[in-house]
């Protein structure tokens, strides 16, 4: 502790859990905004990740309230934020924000693109697992031409409607933190802008990195393209982000409210690693660089021309790079926006517990849930066809 | 309830009959109100502490010659007329009386801390046993019986001062008609209904 706080401000209110919520929803929406690219904005070069950033989005979203249940102080009396919500809170509005995104939008466009395959694979499998499959139909098994025409265009706009939802899903994410005006670190009317970029950003970074791993595992060749589309799109995104974050800062060095000396101390003494070294540097200044040298899509062959087996790591260590950074960025708004009194006199710390139900465990366990999720859906509803491809290394080029 | 800064000693009885009648966990990181103390330098340097609330008393000032005037002010929930606490609650939890108290519904919080983060002035806090919100309640079970809060009713030198604001013979209308009155944050626009007398700028 340094200078004076509020005696009430000792306790820090929003922990590693809260950090991790924002992080989980900003991949949902990051990998759904990636799958509409494909489906309303015709970008086919991207098409392989289609399936897979669906699932992505869904294995993630599934796991997104369970940090927020995990830290409330009455979890068995959650269910009233449905009941008899505040309809002037913006934390109100989660549990209908997020019910319609999965609901509506995931649950929906997932099903219509699965359900010619689920038919089939209901007619092929035998035992339980054509059970579950002619359940996930619910029933529906006609594949007519027509019936599959319908499935397409019902896809199609509710992907079209799903692009706003998402916007509006990560979007209000920003607004329960830009909207506190108590706290000059949070309250920012870019907020919810930046976090959708950012969302963008480590959503896309996510399926490139899963893309490549699954390619990879299942000895397939990776599709250059995809990819280098998906790094085209990654580096456009990122620029936007560090734009508006940029501009954030400049904004309120050059403003210079009362708050901006707290702030100044909070980002030299308590944020200087996770903001400085880890958001700025390694997750923003790094990977814009190195995308900015390799990709071909930005200029024919790249400025450095570099062999695809070489790109690929590049664009993985990338990837990487950045999650951590977008990570990073979650950390510096809910703690860092915690670590200063709103007195504006002095700096508190936080220290994260390892067990515990707020503890780095439970942090991890939540982190690592939607990749075992996105395992099942993956075995379920596999988003590739394994069929004709014959198996190749994926070195060969 | 009106302030006076000039009247407080800091011998913070405020406090304890505080945390003796509403419950408040003795532990030093929650209070329903606390007093702060602030020390202005010759060279603008504010110093500002609030030991356990100023129950136990403050240290000596370091470096007196420096100082160029000190003082005590109380805090508490300043039962705001457009209180960012009751705004943010989801579930309706923490509310405003009819006669402009703000309070928590124990019974229906369900701990989310979302108003601590929307309190300007960190005068929430999470009750560590009931997992909800606390804070001031103006002693309201002492209200309903005609009473005044106990931080009022113990104040040796009369710092604080209790009643209605828009009746015309109250303590707290004669406060306001005979002193300048200033509120905490005004820039903020939570319409405190915590008004202090001889407030010093430098306290935020």
């Amino acid at each position: 502790m340094q200078g004076y706080i509020y005696p009430n401000e000792f306790e820090l209110q929003w922990s590693l859990l809260i950090v991790l919520y924002p992080y989980l929803t900003g991949l949902v929406a990051g990998a759904f905004i990636l799958a509409s690219l494909e489906r309303v904005f015709n970008v086919k070069e991207v098409q392989p990740t289609y399936r897979l950033s669906l699932l992505t989005a869904l294995a993630f979203l599934l796991v997104a309230p369970l940090p927020l249940l995990a830290h409330l102080g009455h979890p068995e009396r959650s269910y009233e934020i449905f009941l008899t919500p505040n309809t002037n809170s913006a934390m109100a509005m989660f549990g209908f924000v997020y019910a319609w995104y999965l609901a509506v939008v995931l649950l929906l466009e997932v099903w219509f693109d699965y359900r010619k395959d689920m038919v089939l694979w209901a007619r092929e499998s035998r035992g339980v697992r054509r059970w579950i499959y002619y359940v996930l139909t619910l029933g529906a098994t006609d594949i007519s031409e027509k019936s599959l025409r319908f499935d397409d265009s019902a896809g199609r706009w509710i992907t079209v409607i799903g692009i706003p939802s998402a916007f509006l899903l990560h979007g209000y994410v920003g607004f329960i933190f830009g909207s506190i005006k108590a706290n000059p670190w949070w309250s920012s009317v870019l907020m919810p802008v930046v976090f959708l970029f950012s969302a963008m950003v480590s959503g896309i970074a996510l399926v490139l990195v899963l893309y490549m791993l699954t390619t990879m595992f299942r000895w397939r060749k990776i599709d250059m393209a995809c990819l280098d589309k998906l790094a085209q799109f990654l580096f456009y995104a990122l620029v936007v982000d560090f734009s508006l974050e940029a501009l954030d800062f400049i904004h309120r060095l050059y403003e210079s409210e009362e708050s901006i000396e707290i702030l100044r101390q909070l980002i030299e003494s308590r944020l200087f690693i996770s903001l400085i070294v880890l958001q700025v540097v390694m997750g923003t200044v790094i990977p814009l660089i190195a995308l900015a040298l390799v990709s071909p899509g930005l200029k024919k062959g790249g400025f450095l021309r570099t062999p695809p087996e070489l790109r690929q790591i590049i664009y993985l260590v990338a990837a990487v790079f950045i999650q951590i950074g977008i990570f990073s960025i979650r950390w510096n708004v809910v703690i860092g926006g915690q670590l200063f009194s709103k007195s504006l006199r002095g700096l508190t710390v936080y220290k994260v517990e390892l067990l515990g139900i707020e503890g780095l465990a439970m942090t991890i366990g939540l982190l690592l849930l939607p990749f075992v999720i996105l395992w099942v859906l993956v075995k379920l509803l596999p988003p590739w066809s394994d069929g004709p491809e014959p198996d190749t290394p994926p070195a060969s080029g | 309830m009106g302030i006076d800064v000039r009247k407080c000693i800091g011998c913070a009885r405020c406090v304890v009959a505080c945390k003796t009648e509403n419950d408040v966990p003795e532990e030093p990181h929650f209070f329903n109100t606390w007093i702060e103390r602030y020390v202005i330098r010759r060279d603008h340097e504010v110093d500002v502490d609030s030991p356990n609330g100023g129950i136990d008393g403050f240290p000596p000032i370091a470096e007196p010659a420096t100082v160029r005037r000190t003082f005590f002010v109380p805090k508490l929930c300043n039962h705001c007329d457009n209180p960012p606490c009751v705004q943010v609650c989801p579930v309706g939890a923490t509310f405003i009386t009819q006669d402009g108290v703000v309070l928590v519904d124990e019974g229906y919080c369900i701990g989310c801390r979302y108003c601590v983060q929307a309190c300007p002035y960190g005068a929430r806090y999470i009750h560590p046993e009931k997992h909800v919100a606390g804070k001031c309640t103006f002693c309201y079970h002492r209200l309903v019986d005609g009473l005044v809060p106990a931080c009022v009713e113990v104040c040796p030198t009369g710092a604080r001062i209790f009643g209605e604001v828009e009746e015309r013979a109250t303590p707290l209308a004669r406060f306001m008609q005979f002193n300048d009155v200033q509120v905490l944050k005004g820039h903020l626009n939570t319409k405190p209904k915590a008004y202090y007398a001889n407030l010093d700028g430098e306290v935020r």
